[in-house]
């Protein structure tokens, strides 16, 4: 597997069987062309639309938190505020700041996890995180730090680390005091600095000279950068209701994939995730946040998706920075969540989880049960993009060995963080000279 | 038992009950809170998905770590392995914990936690593994027939194993 590009060669990784996050890549090239691009990845949501039907209006947060073990937050929300939205109701004041808390934990989880234990190997040449481990143990340990702080803000808010039980249509079953969250803010001033640390030492990473004119597409909020609801934006005019959603957004079957493949109107690709947030929004980043990112030479848009390792970390310190700030100003509600009955409609719900946009409609009679559900996560967003960029790295890096071809590929794929960021470590390659 | 507030023993169901046989980590786990109740506060109970760094928190510190986790090996169905794994030296036992990690909900699982605690140095003191044959990783809740069958000798050995 050391050859100079042969006249016609296959890339194929294919991800061992596993549970979630089955994923595989094939890549073909004749005569330097890459002739083919196909990206499979495994979408459980699909299931779970289904399994929905007929349930109860209370029961999407529970049962969609189970879709994803890193992000279940963002199901959880997004499935509220779709099931409120239909039921005519509008969660506001601490309920609101404390779904950005908890939510502020999953990004800051999600993301530390995704640069330091998956993305980071990529830049610094080695296999994984053990051996990063070895190699520069002070910096995982600061990832480990910094990833608990998450989990403890989802813990204490949600009740429990993984799929958490305390998140309600209408708010909470319980509301913490504000005496139970001053622990949380003394995690969160050495989280900052870890954050802070991370934005740092990604930025001296290498980054591979590649960047292209993205349709980017996020949520906007009027005054902060975009995590629970706002209007869905791009670079390229759209500026629409997230009730809008299916409207503008086309999903499709495609013939190598079981999961459906999503664009903007016909045929346009688009990217969602930290960097469209980024370009977006970036003058509603915390002032720390913004500092950070402008020090690490993000400037004000940027095209490269290798570069999204350290939006993210960008983001991991806006999370830190906003979430000591609800907490500062945090005061307890009257009661922990409001009352959301049931009534004959659909609503659309749309927030930013860590790998972008995640919207929810569900369909509901009078008695609140469900009727339709539909989910369309941020992976199946991103992955024509995905595909798109692997047929330009192919063609751009033709002359690598198949062991760097591949290496690269796979560092691409996770530039999107998509749910087979963990099974890209089983890929497999074989090669096919013809 | 021997256990104190500096070195507590914890028991950790890894898996997602949504995923039929991936769920059986967490059914054990359940199992053995009950069996434990009367007596409670010396061992805790949890569940976690297999995610490492939630894995290497989870067992920090403990005294005793016993990890409940579903395996694929295409052995019997419902079949129970126990796996010591010595804290300092030698390699994880890879074959075992690596069919266990393909049954895991990020395909990263146990195998990649105990090498990664292992180069921290932050395993517990002793970790032992049990891993459970399963056979429909599909989506949903509810365990097939036979390892539902198995989830009761699981806890027992737990149990066992948490007796001095």
């Amino acid at each position: 597997m050391t050859h100079k590009a042969p006249a016609g060669r296959t890339l194929r990784v294919e991800a061992l069987a596993r549970v979630e996050g089955e994923g595989a890549m094939h890549i073909e090239t004749r005569d330097g062309e890459v002739t083919d691009v196909q990206l499979r990845i495994y979408e459980p949501p699909r299931f779970f639309e289904a399994f929905l039907r007929g349930r109860a209006h209370t029961e999407p947060p529970d049962l969609t938190a189970r879709i994803c073990g890193i992000c279940p937050v963002a199901y959880q929300m997004s499935a509220c505020r779709a099931i409120e939205d239909a039921c005519g109701v509008m969660v506001d004041g601490p309920l609101e700041q404390l779904r950005r808390l908890i939510y502020c934990g999953e990004w800051i989880e999600s993301h530390t996890l995704h640069v330091y234990l998956l993305h980071a190997p990529d830049f610094l040449g080695v296999d994984s995180a053990i051996e990063l481990a070895e190699t520069e143990r002070a910096a995982v340990e600061r990832g480990l730090r910094l990833k608990k702080a998450g989990n403890e803000i989802v813990e204490l808010i949600g009740g429990r680390a993984i799929h958490p039980v305390n998140v309600r249509v209408g708010g909470f079953y319980r509301v913490p005091t504000r005496r139970e969250l001053a622990p949380l803010a003394e995690t969160l001033e050495r989280a900052r600095d870890d954050a802070l640390e991370t934005v740092r030492w990604v930025a001296g990473f290498d980054f591979p000279d590649y960047e292209h004119d993205y349709t980017f597409v996020s949520l906007r909020e009027p005054d902060r950068y975009p995590v629970l609801q706002g209007r869905l934006i791009s670079n390229r005019g759209l500026d629409v209701a997230e009730s809008a959603f299916l409207d503008h957004v086309v999903e499709e079957h495609v013939a190598h994939s079981t999961a459906l493949h999503a664009h903007l109107g016909r045929d346009e690709n688009y990217l969602v995730g930290p960097l469209a947030r980024y370009n977006l929004n970036a003058e509603f980043l915390t002032p720390g946040a913004a500092g950070a990112a402008l020090d690490a030479g993000l400037g004000s848009v940027c095209r490269n998706p290798y570069r999204s390792i350290v939006v993210r970390a960008v983001e991991v310190l806006h999370a830190c920075e906003t979430a000591l700030s609800i907490i500062a100003s945090y005061e307890e509600p009257d009661r922990p969540a409001v009352d959301v009955e049931p009534r004959p409609g659909i609503g659309h719900g749309c927030t930013e989880a860590p790998r972008g946009l995640l919207y929810h409609r569900y369909e509901i009679d009078e008695s609140g049960s469900i009727l339709d559900a539909c989910i369309v996560p941020p992976t199946s967003q991103n992955q024509p993009t995905i595909e798109h960029d692997l047929w330009h790295v192919v063609e751009d890096n033709i002359d690598l060995d198949d062991a760097a071809l591949t290496w690269r590929c796979e560092q691409t794929i996770r530039n999107y963080d998509p749910c087979i960021s963990c099974s890209a470590h089983f890929l497999d390659l074989t090669r096919d000279d013809r | 038992v021997t256990s104190t507030r500096a070195t507590p023993t914890v028991v950790i169901g890894v898996g997602n009950s949504f995923r039929r046989d991936d769920g059986v980590g967490e059914a054990v786990a359940e199992h053995v809170r009950d069996a434990l109740a009367p007596v409670g506060e010396w061992v805790q109970v949890m569940a976690r998905d297999g995610e490492p760094a939630r894995l290497i928190d989870a067992w920090d510190g403990a005294g005793l770590a016993i990890v409940v986790d579903a395996m694929r090996s295409g052995g019997r169905v419902g079949a129970v392995h126990r796996v010591e794994v010595d804290p300092l030296e030698g390699p994880p036992p890879a074959e075992l914990l690596e069919s266990a990690a393909q049954a895991s909900t990020h395909g990263a699982g146990v195998g990649e936690a105990v090498a990664l605690g292992r180069a921290l140095g932050r395993l517990p003191r002793r970790l032992v593994v049990f891993a459970v044959e399963g056979e429909d990783f599909g989506d949903g809740p509810g365990l097939s027939t036979r390892v539902e069958a198995a989830v009761a000798e699981v806890a027992a050995l737990v149990v066992a194993e948490l007796a001095p």
